[in-house]
């Protein structure tokens, strides 16, 4: 991997509560690729999540993220970060919150209606956030993390709650900004996810489980979907 | 810092504040509707209307954006949105100021609508220009809005952050010399009472609708200012960008 790109990590110990989350976990997410962190809820998912964009606390380890330390000021432009549930301001419009977070981040105005466009919200644009679904309102969020052109993306579980054609889009998205050469970093923990991904990284109880093209590691267990691969690795680790 | 992100910010409370037409309503309407029963409490002794009233105006804004300030800020930090913010390319200066800036601004409408009430309707009467009160009162707004940001840091229900109110702005009321002057208080109280910022805005209003802008009356100024300055700092440094 080219320097400056994409995400390494190398010994990250997190603690949360007194409890420890990671204890010396590496990894590298490549630029240009929809990469997918796969596991069970309380794997550690949202946590790493948290540590690459910079706002969990760590106790140790290195985490670079486009060539700089994870959390580095010139890297709030560049890295966009959707949470598990919707950051957005429920007592305003779709637009509002769009218009105000671009402002926050300077991106021309323009590129409001490109991010509504993408997660299909332009219908509803004027409406109040408290007003809409569930899925509307990821959207909304989502639609944030894609105003400032980001060369990083982080989604936590951005799918969760839409209808499957509206997932299928969304996966389109994910796709074609990796493809623009950005680096796209999605979790889930929907098995049938990680098959459109290019690369999978499989957290379970902090640590990394397996690391690889979906294929590679249906072919390395010999499983026929990747749920009982997931599983087969599982029962591997634990024997 | 850049000023367009704290553009940003208070445009932002605004509209959020415009959206709720209801507190936009008790903001304005609940001073207006005290002062004019205060002025009926005491239709008979006319001069504790006098003594009371003009400080009191200038006391409201501070306690209606502590309350709404600490709401606003817990509600940012529970839905997420400040850890949003905090991946964002946004000082913490910036949202300070920017909140600063929107609840200032509310307080000059509060204030300014109050004041007609009060100065115009009521006869309320004020040696200094009525122009000081309203400034003074703006200023204890950013006060209010300072330590309720602060205090919502220490809240993690809205319940919690509503309490707050009783448990900092009420004590401060009552110490501050408005219903028993400092010089009446015993000696504890009175010291206590020093080291509250409440008792300097009062003075500074009391003061100011005297018509003595003293030196006494700008020793008065300067402390809420430092103490404005001082519950910001504390607030930013309840910011944090890393969390647990």
């Amino acid at each position: 991997m080219e320097a400056g790109a994409g995400i390494v990590i190398d010994s990250l110990r997190v603690t949360r509560n007194g409890t420890p989350v990671f204890e010396g976990l590496s990894l590298a997410v490549e630029p240009g690729i929809v990469t997918g962190l796969l596991g069970p809820n309380g794997g550690g998912k949202s946590t790493l999540m948290r540590s690459i964009v910079g706002v969990q606390r760590i106790a140790g380890g290195t985490i670079t993220v486009l060539g700089r330390p994870a959390g580095s000021p010139p890297l709030r432009r560049r890295v966009a970060y959707v949470t598990q549930a919707p950051s957005i301001y429920g007592d305003l419009t779709v637009r509002e919150n769009l218009r105000f977070f671009s402002r926050i981040l300077g991106a021309p105005a323009g590129r409001i209606e490109a991010s509504l466009d993408a997660v299909d919200l332009l219908e509803v644009s004027e409406r109040v956030v408290n007003r809409l679904s569930g899925g509307q309102r990821a959207r909304v969020s989502l639609a944030t993390a894609l105003l400032g052109e980001p060369e990083l993306l982080v989604l936590d579980e951005p799918t969760v709650g839409l209808d499957p054609l509206l997932r299928r889009d969304l996966w389109s998205t994910f796709r074609v900004l990796a493809e623009e050469g950005r680096t796209v970093l999605v979790s889930s923990h929907v098995m049938d996810e990680a098959e459109r991904c290019d690369r999978l990284l499989l957290l379970r109880e902090g640590r990394l489980l397996a690391s690889g093209e979906p294929g590679e590691l249906l072919s390395r267990t010999g499983a026929v979907d990747l749920d009982s691969a997931f599983l087969s690795l599982i029962e591997e680790e634990q024997s | 810092m850049s000023a367009r992100a704290a553009a940003a910010v208070a445009l932002r409370v605004l509209s959020q504040l415009r959206r709720d037409p209801r507190t936009v309503a008790l903001l304005v309407g609940v001073p207006s509707v005290l002062i004019v029963l205060l002025h009926e409490l005491f239709a008979g002794r006319e001069e504790v209307f006098q003594h009371v009233g003009g400080p009191l105006l200038g006391l409201f804004p501070f306690v209606s954006m502590f309350v709404v300030t600490s709401v606003t800020m817990l509600r940012e930090r529970t839905t997420g949105t400040l850890e949003r913010l905090m991946t964002m390319p946004l000082a913490k200066l910036d949202l300070l100021t920017g909140y600063g800036a929107a609840f200032a601004a509310m307080a000059a409408i509060q204030v300014s609508l109050v004041s007609v009430i009060a100065f115009v309707l009521l006869d309320l009467h004020s040696d200094g220009p009525v122009l000081a009160v309203v400034v003074l009162a703006i200023g204890n707004a950013v006060l209010g809005m300072a330590l309720g940001l602060f205090a919502s840091a220490f809240a993690s229900t809205e319940f919690q952050a509503v309490q707050f109110m009783p448990a900092i702005v009420l004590p401060q009321m009552l110490l501050c010399g408005l219903f028993v002057a400092r010089s009446e208080m015993a000696d504890w109280l009175r010291v206590l009472s020093a080291l509250l910022p409440l008792t300097y805005a009062y003075d500074a209003l009391a003061r100011a609708i005297a018509d003595e802008f003293d030196r006494r009356f700008a020793l008065d100024v300067c402390v809420v200012l430092g103490s404005t300055l001082l519950a910001l700092l504390l607030g930013a440094v309840t910011l944090r960008r890393r969390t647990d």
